[in-house]
């Protein structure tokens, strides 16, 4: 029985930790949320060669070739850094669909490139999860038509994978018919956007028809990250509260002896450590019980984000004022939780899934 | 990450397993609300099971146990399989699970003899005396008084929530034999036999409408001054060894899985307007909001279980045990309530009532297991100060002598 990371996983944890605090601290993420694209190029590189970045990439393909449990640790570190990184789609969806879906050559020619940080890939499959009437792509005969909304990192992204239907294509950004729009959205370390394509030129990745469950899978991982950037956003949140209680002085003395605040951060930390061990359950499943993994994404998820709300208005609260101000660096965590919430599903949704996956609704009663 | 125990460990849980199968015809029925009931039944079943190993196994062979090293593992697999071949465990409560493992640290030799072997085979039923009327949370501002009269402690005072008062034969206690010493310091632990002279036991009727507890009065009654456990005065830190036991058992993952499978099985079976309740959207949302929490304490207790076969400290996460399980119990008990619900209400009486109204019955207890204990709010400020290092509040008399500190603002 170890349930719990092993000492690879602290030293990576510890490693992506050093490496946010150094050369992405909140100063520097508060330079980076103007910019158009508020990726660091050059961090993004160092961090492709510590392995972060390929973290899910084949070894064979100048990947890391960890599991999702490792990137769910690094899902940690970021949301705890507000890291304006795009590793949701290049470090997770992009990998997982090009690994499983590509031809050998479209993996010789990506997977290098996404492990080294040289290429960027974004993931348009929002369609997959929540479904609008003015949105979806259409593909005849290779060549697509349509709006995907919700298209995470897509600003600096070399090329952007498409999901229409049950198949998934591939799209260089710089293709004709291809319209890039920003969805301005309140977190400011990472950008949305919508993408209309009109009579666009694409490649199939994978058999005509028969993505569906690779998508599904990627869907599920990405919702564990997001849970994990959820748990590391929510971390950093207490951490802060607990510190700025410790100075902050009322009544000639520190705010941190009053229980009313005491209890408030008792009550955060109580929520997070069970809802962190479901995060690295959840993450494990998809290596030890894949059978167990969706249910598990859902239900983590869904969790997180609850837990993550509580925790991000919560600490706000033992801030006061300041914490309401721009000044205070923790909006960044605020917002941050805010988007990774909706995405991908927000909690009345995934526990929907959740119900569906054990066949709660709609049996027949014996 | 691995979730497996080992070749050795799952040997012994098949065992384990093959023991159950072929004796579970010897044990007892475990009943409603069993947690609380002394049943003497069990005896003949623990005796088998300690020859087995199964029970009291860490106990000292000479003191009537089965002399193993103790075993985080061993210990949660022969939980986990009692628990799901709905079998009882044994002998439970406050004599195996509290005094037992404060005698093995702190008794005499003559005590160990005298009163270990016949507690772990069921034969001698404890209660215990700590809470009184005017200290709960406070506990060590008791103040049932111990007055040492040469070889003897007269007893004087009351004790309150002394669950099995009527049922036990010795009651294991906390009295202040020190008057003029420190609060903490004033207390000593005793052994008290509950036919003593003088000695009251008044049932305590709870909202629930059972009986679960007691209230106990003391008029003069005689202790030899060897019943001590311990030095006088020493009370409070040997008391405290065990109250550690007590808080790791409330709030276990098993209870509250027990409770969201037999909440499906509720929402599944419960029929209204000619649906079941699980086919509710409303129902199920919350069903899968109380599942999430469920299986993350599940996840919770196996990174704690690891922490302690390594021998670490699970830090901050090891103290919120209590505070999220007896309240994850009680919402799962509410929801089933409101699943059935006008049926919801019916309780012990009523021919329409679900099991007896077992739901409210759990509903109820388990709100009394977020205040025992020590209360939900004793919890958060142990998360707060022990796990987060934040700083007590200032005593009262300290504040009193800064009449600002604790001050209102009057706009």
């Amino acid at each position: 029985m170890n349930f719990g990371l092993s000492e690879e996983q602290r030293l990576l944890d510890a490693s992506v930790r050093r490496f946010l605090a150094e050369r992405l601290p909140p100063a520097r993420v508060r330079e980076l949320r103007d910019e158009k694209d508020p990726c660091d190029a050059a961090a993004w590189q160092e961090l492709a060669a510590l392995g972060v970045v390929g973290c899910l990439v084949p070894e064979a393909y100048g990947g890391a070739g960890l599991g999702v449990l490792d990137a769910a640790v690094i899902a940690t570190a970021l949301g705890h850094g507000a890291a304006p990184l795009p590793f949701l789609s290049s470090s997770v969806l992009a990998p997982l669909l090009l690994d499983a879906l590509g031809s050998q050559g479209q993996q010789e020619s990506w997977l290098p490139r996404l492990a080294s940080g040289a290429a960027r890939v974004a993931v348009a499959a929002s369609e997959r999860v929540e479904r609008r009437q003015d949105a979806g792509v259409r593909a005849v005969d290779g060549r697509l038509s349509g709006l995907a909304l919700f298209v995470p990192d897509a600003v600096g992204a070399a090329a952007c994978l498409v999901a229409s239907g049950d198949d998934l294509w591939l799209v260089p950004a710089d293709a004709r018919g291809l319209e890039l729009s920003p969805l301005p959205t309140i977190d400011a370390t990472r950008r949305l956007a919508e993408l209309r394509f009109t009579d666009v030129a694409a490649e199939r990745i994978g058999p005509a028809g028969g993505a569906g469950p690779a998508l599904d899978r990627a869907l599920d991982v990405a919702r564990v990250v997001l849970a994990a950037d959820l748990l590391g956003c929510a971390d950093r949140a207490l951490e802060l509260a607990v510190a700025y209680a410790g100075q902050r002085r009322q009544f000639e003395r520190p705010i941190a002896s009053f229980q009313a605040v005491k209890h408030l951060c008792a009550e955060m930390a109580a929520a997070l450590e069970p809802a962190r061990a479901l995060v690295w359950y959840a993450a494990h499943s998809f290596d030890a019980l894949p059978q167990e993994a969706p249910l598990l994404a859902a239900l983590a998820k869904a969790h997180l984000a609850e837990v993550g709300t509580f925790v991000l208005r919560t600490a706000t609260e033992v801030h006061g004022g300041i914490g309401f101000t721009d000044a205070c660096d923790l909006h960044f965590w605020f917002h941050r939780a805010a988007l990774d919430r909706q995405l991908l599903g927000g909690p009345e949704k995934l526990r929907a899934r959740a119900a569906e996956l054990q066949g709660w609704a709609g049996e027949r009663s014996g | 990450m691995d979730l497996s125990y080992g070749p050795e460990y799952e040997a012994f849980r098949a065992e384990l397993r093959a023991f159950l199968e072929a004796n579970r015809a010897r044990a007892p029925k475990a009943g409603f609300g069993e947690m609380l009931l002394v049943d003497p039944a069990l005896a003949a079943w623990q005796q088998l099971l300690i020859e087995h190993g199964y029970a009291a196994r860490t106990v000292p062979k000479e003191y009537g146990g089965g002399g193993f090293a103790p075993d985080p593992l061993i210990a949660t697999i022969l939980s986990e399989e009692f628990r799901s071949q709905g079998v009882p465990s044994g002998v439970s409560g406050q004599g195996p699970d509290m005094l037992v493992p404060t005698l093995l640290e702190h008794g005499s030799e003559a005590q160990k003899r005298r009163y270990v072997p016949p507690t772990v085979r069921g034969e001698l039923i404890w209660c215990q005396g700590y809470s009184e009327p005017g200290a709960g949370s406070d506990l060590a501002s008791l103040t049932t008084a111990g007055r040492v009269e040469g070889e003897t402690l007269v007893v004087n005072g009351q004790k309150i929530w002394t669950s099995t008062a009527h049922a036990a034969q010795m009651m294991f206690a906390l009295v202040r034999t020190e008057p003029e010493g420190k609060k903490h310091a004033g207390l000593s632990y005793v052994l008290i036999p509950m036919d003593t002279a003088g000695i009251e036991v008044r049932p305590l009727r709870t909202l629930t409408g059972h009986a679960e507890f007691n209230e106990v009065f003391f008029t003069d009654v005689c202790v030899p001054l060897a019943n001590l456990v311990g030095k006088r005065g020493e009370g409070w830190k040997i008391a405290n060894t065990t109250l550690r036991h007590e808080r790791d058992m409330l709030g276990s993952a098993g209870t509250s899985e027990s409770l969201f499978h037999a909440l499906v099985k509720t929402l599944r079976e419960e029929r209204v307007d000619g649906r079941r309740a699980i086919d509710d959207p409303v129902l199920r949302d919350r069903l899968a909001a109380l599942q999430a929490r469920t299986v993350a304490m599940r996840c919770h207790a196996m990174r704690l279980l690891t922490a302690r076969v390594r021998g670490e400290s699970a830090g901050v996460a090891g103290l919120v045990t209590k505070l999220n399980g007896c309240q994850l119990n009680h919402e799962l008990a509410g929801l089933a309530i409101d699943g059935m619900g006008e049926t919801g209400a019916l309780y012990r009486g009523a021919a329409r009532a679900r099991d007896g109204g077992r739901w409210l019955f759990h509903w109820m207890f388990q709100l009394g297991m977020i205040i025992g204990g020590g209360t939900a709010q004793i919890q958060k400020n142990i998360i707060a100060e022990r796990g987060l290092g934040m700083p007590r509040e200032p005593s009262a008399s300290a504040a009193r002598s800064e009449p600002k500190a604790n001050g209102v603002p009057t706009a």
